[in-house]
């Protein structure tokens, strides 16, 4: 199944991601209502919706970036809000999360900032750590400029970078916080292709959150709508398409 | 009793303007400048038992604590040697003239040496330190909270209160007392040039003369003390960096906010930190 070898954790069947009545607020303005949703182990999961309905928040959540309010966050059967710090360590090591602006170290160059998980995590010695960056920068399209800092690449190539270091670690579940914003289209069809491949090879499990439907289309084995906080439908694209309901129509068609 | 006072309206003016520089977007109660000011401080202290708490069990971040370390002596260490030398040169200068006066010309090294190493020294450093170290530090880690560096730190399972925080703290809190050697050092050397430029004295009589009668707890108290300064700096820039919030203005109020509540906690504390040296050293 996984590029890892299963451990005790992952053993236990059953979904890799379990998010149930989750709701969270901030200050006085709710951002998720009562939210429920499953990620199996080796899907695609896209949340979709406009700007500001929760969705950044519902990832970071799942990572333990923050607290809820109330409702539970099981990750491969464990209960993540609740975790002490080490355990939800623990937990974070088997999570690759890319992030909106990818979110690279400024004061280390692109190299560095993949083997950064490697070196607080592995015993790895220089030479077979410099050898896993390289392997990693070339499964994500980057040869050169390697040794360059963040700031001297492209937002593409920074996507890359993030997505490189995000899968330092090997991990089992993956977190895309908009992949393809701020991408004209031929990097963001790149970007795709590069997920799409990456959940080929490491059948990894992974939610995507986008506002971009193209994207959705492409990568995920289902998508969920959020409006308000709250998801309002839950299924295929095609689920989706047939949908009624005027909102899913004005999303899915962009007017 | 009226150092008592002023010491109090020092700290209301400083509770305000710790609720002024307060970011909006950080959990807030209401406009109430007191209130605000308690706010902060309370948020200052669960953030420093977290510090203490990431700080005290393993890993330990070494590698991260040297690179600190040597980023701050080797960025702070010419602006603290002028900022000494320039204060050696003040000092002789304008003392010269008032003992001069006095006809006690001949107690001028001394007064140099005392004035530098008790007061001079520990303060200009510090303060230097706070306007070059806590405004980059406070740019620094806002920068990488408002850009998500933070969180992605913290997603790679790295508690970045151990790695960035603790680390920072800790190397001001030791670089300070060293600093504050260079500027003493600087301060005494250039007040010896200035002394000789107006009329020539062999450096070692100067020397000779300034630490006649210094002791141990002349230097070693007021030096130390500086680590408190230090631990000030590091402790509220870098809260003020892992509070920012709302992209480059984010940043710009952190730096400007490190940089004036750190100098303005170090004259507090100074005042505090001499009282209490004179309790146990007189």
């Amino acid at each position: 199944m996984s590029a890892k070898e299963p451990n005790a954790s992952s053993e236990k069947n059953g979904p890799a991601v379990r998010v149930s009545s989750l709701s969270k607020s901030f200050g006085k303005q709710p951002v998720l209502k009562e939210v429920s949703l499953e990620v199996a182990r080796g899907e695609t999961l896209s949340i979709l919706g406009r700007s500001g309905t929760g969705k950044s928040v519902l990832l970071k959540l799942m990572i333990g970036l923050d607290k809820p309010d109330s409702g539970s966050i099981c990750v491969y059967g464990e209960e993540v809000t609740k975790m002490p710090p080490d355990q939800l360590n623990e937990v974070r090591k088997k999570i690759g999360f890319l992030f909106q602006q990818a979110a690279l170290y400024d004061s280390l160059t692109v190299e560095e900032n993949v083997a950064f998980p490697l070196r607080r995590h592995t015993k790895m010695s220089g030479a077979q750590r410099d050898k896993r960056v390289r392997e990693l920068l070339a499964s994500v399209g980057m040869d050169g400029d390697v040794h360059k800092m963040p700031a001297e690449i492209s937002g593409g190539m920074q996507k890359r970078a993030g997505l490189a270091r995000a899968l330092a670690l090997d991990p089992e579940i993956l977190l895309f916080d908009e992949p393809t914003a701020g991408l004209d289209p031929i990097t963001a069809a790149e970007i795709d292709d590069l997920i799409l491949r990456l959940h080929k090879e490491r059948h990894v499990a992974s939610v995507v959150v986008t506002h971009d439907i193209q994207t959705a289309r492409a990568i995920s084995d289902r998508l969920a709508l959020m409006r308000d906080g709250e998801i309002l439908m839950e299924g295929t694209f095609e689920d989706l398409k047939r949908s009624s309901d005027p909102f899913v129509a004005k999303f899915l068609n962009g007017s | 009793m009226t150092v008592h006072l002023a010491l109090f309206a020092f700290i209301f003016a400083m509770a305000y303007t710790a609720s002024t520089l307060d970011h909006p977007g950080s959990v807030s109660t209401g406009g109430n400048p007191v209130v605000k000011f308690f706010e902060w401080f309370g948020n200052l202290t669960v953030f420093f038992g977290r510090v203490i708490r990431a700080a005290v069990t393993p890993p330990y971040e070494v590698r991260e604590f040297v690179h600190q370390f040597d980023e701050l002596g080797s960025k702070s260490l010419p602006l603290v040697a002028l900022a000494g030398a320039a204060t050696g040169v003040v000092i002789t200068l304008s003392t010269r003239d008032s003992l001069i006066r006095f006809g006690a010309k001949s107690f001028l090294p001394a007064v140099v040496v005392f004035s530098i190493i008790k007061e001079s020294g520990p303060i200009i450093t510090a303060l230097v330190v706070s306007g070059r170290a806590a405004a980059g530090i406070g740019a620094e880690l806002s920068a990488m909270k408002v850009t998500e560096q933070i969180d992605a730190m913290e997603a790679s399972a790295v508690n970045p209160y151990r790695f960035l925080v603790a680390t920072r703290i800790l190397a001001c809190m030791l670089m300070l007392p060293l600093l504050t050697l260079v500027a003493d050092f600087f301060g005494i050397i250039m007040g010896w040039v200035a002394n000789t430029a107006a009329e020539p004295i062999s450096l070692r009589l100067f020397i000779h003369d300034g630490f006649k009668n210094v002791m141990f707890s002349d230097l070693f108290p007021p030096t130390l003390k500086t680590a408190i300064f230090g631990f000030l700096i590091g402790v509220i820039s870098c809260f003020q960096g892992m509070r920012a919030t709302g992209g480059t203005e984010g940043v710009e109020r952190a730096a400007t906010s490190s940089v004036i509540l750190a100098s303005l906690f170090i004259i507090v504390a100074d005042v505090l930190l001499v009282r209490l040296i004179l309790v146990f050293y007189s």
